[in-house]
């Protein structure tokens, strides 16, 4: 499972934990995210306020954290993402991970919708290229991903808020690093012009 | 319009005249789908509304194959408006929260919606090179290019390429001393979304679009795109306040300047044309391009068995549906278009070139089926001659 930032109370039952860790941890982790600062036109819905219970409002760092919505393949992104949770490495937790069984069945009206539905950033995941479980689902990953960059290139969102990652399942670390930094590039992009409030289905 | 929305399965009957059939079974006879054995039957529809039953239709997902092609209306010995009368129930039975399978992942649906939303800044005049003279705010003509950009980009791995059809006929604007409108805040004109069955987006798309072309100050609207053409004449006239612009297809817009091109002879080419659902049977719009290509001098028209009002659609336009029995109708088209004899197959509607070509590319097919596809306008644009003619 991926790992959460935040304290995890000891309460909480090991599976329910790892239920929870990729959806609800994107919203209620705020600690973690101290220090950026706020994008321009970041909707005031979405903000949270790092202040700790102690600190004075003056105090009060506000920051806009993204929704990034991940798809990952079975055998080695999403393995991977478990492995940066065993590892306890820590990593933004602003994203909400979709497994499918090879990086192969990602096709455009996958990342589309999630954009659709105001997703600030999709990233596409799967095993590297010659690793696949499949043979040669990542090839097919790829040639999709190529025509999804080019339909979203011309709807006008930003190129930064759409990746492709090959992350083995043995790279917990590297799974983590992805995702901070483009959790900071969408951080840096700000809300998706389709966001905000959810027009349709 | 609200009215028509909420209308129940009653005054359905009344307004397509269901309530005339009498069961004569010619809509699922004709219909495209049936004869090359799909368990598709219109007359099962038009029945169920009229007994007052609407869960049928919208239990099985049927209403969703039917490709609105037109062709049981023009045969329908009562005239039930079975075309109408099946967007009506899809727009009855649309439920937003619930996902339908839709061809390409819904994909196509995602991005119309995106642009329904609006916010974005499309890349979208793309395609335009330096040579085209064109205006993106205002002008006497506002070329109205379509979803082209999307589909070439969409479609690339199966080299679709609708934009040639865009390009040809920017250059031919140009050429007859136009300089067209060509903006990129245009958006989809919704015509699949309205006959997905979502009306909501299709209204939010058809507002913004009316607004635009009123604001270019166009009074004459021209389009490549048979479906783009058939929502501006038919759907969009109740959000026009005031006079709208002439609505022209392509080729009759080339067809009204015939006498201003001259056509070089360079050899003679046999050219079959494909009248599109929308263009033909839903607009009536038939002999245009067919004296647009018998006027060029290299080309000698060729018709297919079936043409003109019975022409047999590319069975793909509203990304509702796709299954093996379109397959089957375009292999069994292009089939026909083959024993013309014919050396080019001209069509004038961007989501023909995309099905035919998609059929091609079955490897096990391809040679009997394969056959150069064109643009009307592109083949104007290639047997223009440049010496002399009205422009240059």
């Amino acid at each position: 499972m991926p790992a959460a930032p935040e304290k995890r109370s000891p309460k909480r039952s090991r599976l329910e934990k790892a239920a929870d860790a990729p959806v609800k941890t994107a919203g209620a982790s705020n600690g973690a995210v101290k220090g950026v600062t706020r994008a321009a036109n970041a909707p005031a819905k979405r903000m949270r306020t790092s202040a700790k219970p102690g600190e004075t409002a003056a105090k009060t760092e506000t920051v806009w954290n993204p929704r990034i919505v991940v798809f990952a393949c079975n055998w080695c992104s999403y393995a991977g993402a478990d492995t940066a949770g065993v590892s306890r490495v820590q990593h933004q937790p602003h994203f909400r991970m979709i497994r499918v069984m090879c990086s192969g069945r990602i096709q455009p009206g996958f990342v589309l919708h999630a954009f659709e539905k105001g997703a600030d950033g999709v990233l596409v995941s799967g095993c590297h290229i010659g690793d696949c479980h499949y043979m040669f689902g990542n090839e097919r990953a790829a040639e999709q991903f190529e025509i999804t960059r080019d339909v979203v290139r011309l709807l006008g969102l930003e190129e930064g808020r759409l990746r492709l990652e090959w992350i083995s399942a043995a790279e917990g670390v590297r799974f983590a690093e992805v995702i901070n930094g483009f959790t900071e590039e969408v951080r840096k992009l700000g809300p998706s012009p389709l966001g905000g409030k959810d027009v349709s289905a | 319009m609200e009215m028509m929305r909420m209308a129940g399965p009653a005054d359905l009957a009344k307004q397509t005249r269901a309530w005339a059939c009498y069961d004569c079974g010619k809509c699922t006879a004709t219909c495209p789908i049936s004869r090359v054995g799909g368990d598709y039957s219109p007359r099962r529809h038009v029945l169920a509304v009229n007994r007052g039953e609407r869960g049928e239709n919208e239990a099985d997902g049927s209403l969703r194959m039917c490709l609105t092609c037109s062709l049981c209306d023009s045969r329908c010995p009562v005239q039930v408006d079975y075309t109408n009368l099946v967007r009506r129930l899809r727009e009855i039975s649309y439920r937003p929260d619930a996902q339908m399978e839709c061809p390409h992942g819904g994909a196509l649906q995602s991005m119309m919606r995106m642009m329904a939303r609006g916010g974005l800044h499309q890349n979208r005049l793309e395609w335009l090179t330096g040579d085209m003279k064109t205006d993106t705010r205002k002008g006497h003509v506002f070329y109205w290019a379509g979803c082209a950009v999307y589909f070439d980009a969409f479609f690339q791995k199966l080299d679709v390429k609708t934009l040639d059809a865009n390009r040809a006929a920017v250059r031919l604007m140009n050429f007859l001393n136009f300089t067209p409108v060509v903006s990129p805040e245009e958006r989809c004109c919704g015509h699949d979304l309205l006959w997905n069955g979502d009306r909501e987006n299709f209204e939010r798309l058809a507002r913004h679009n009316v607004a635009l072309v009123r604001e270019s100050g166009a009074e004459v609207l021209v389009t490549s795109c048979a479906e783009c053409l058939r929502t501006w004449k038919a759907d969009y006239a109740p959000f026009f306040d005031g006079k709208p612009p002439r609505i022209l297809h392509i080729t009759e817009f080339i067809a009204q300047h015939r006498s201003e091109l001259k056509f070089e002879k360079n050899g003679k080419r046999r050219v079959v044309f494909q009248d599109p659902c929308r263009l033909g049977r839903h607009l009536g719009i038939y002999e245009p391009p067919r004296q647009v290509l018998r006027g060029m001098a290299g080309v000698e028209l060729v018709e297919m068995r079936k043409s003109g009002p019975a022409a047999i659609c590319c069975a793909g336009g509203t990304w509702s549906n796709c299954d093996r029995f379109a397959k089957q109708i375009q292999v069994n088209r292009l089939r026909e278009a083959r024993a013309t004899g014919a050396e080019v197959l001209a069509t004038a509607c961007p989501k023909c070139q995309i099905h035919f070509r998609c059929a091609m590319k079955d490897p096990n097919l391809s040679a009997d089926i394969e056959i150069e596809m064109r643009d009307i306008a592109e083949l104007v644009m290639e047997s223009l001659s440049n010496d002399g003619s009205a422009g240059q």
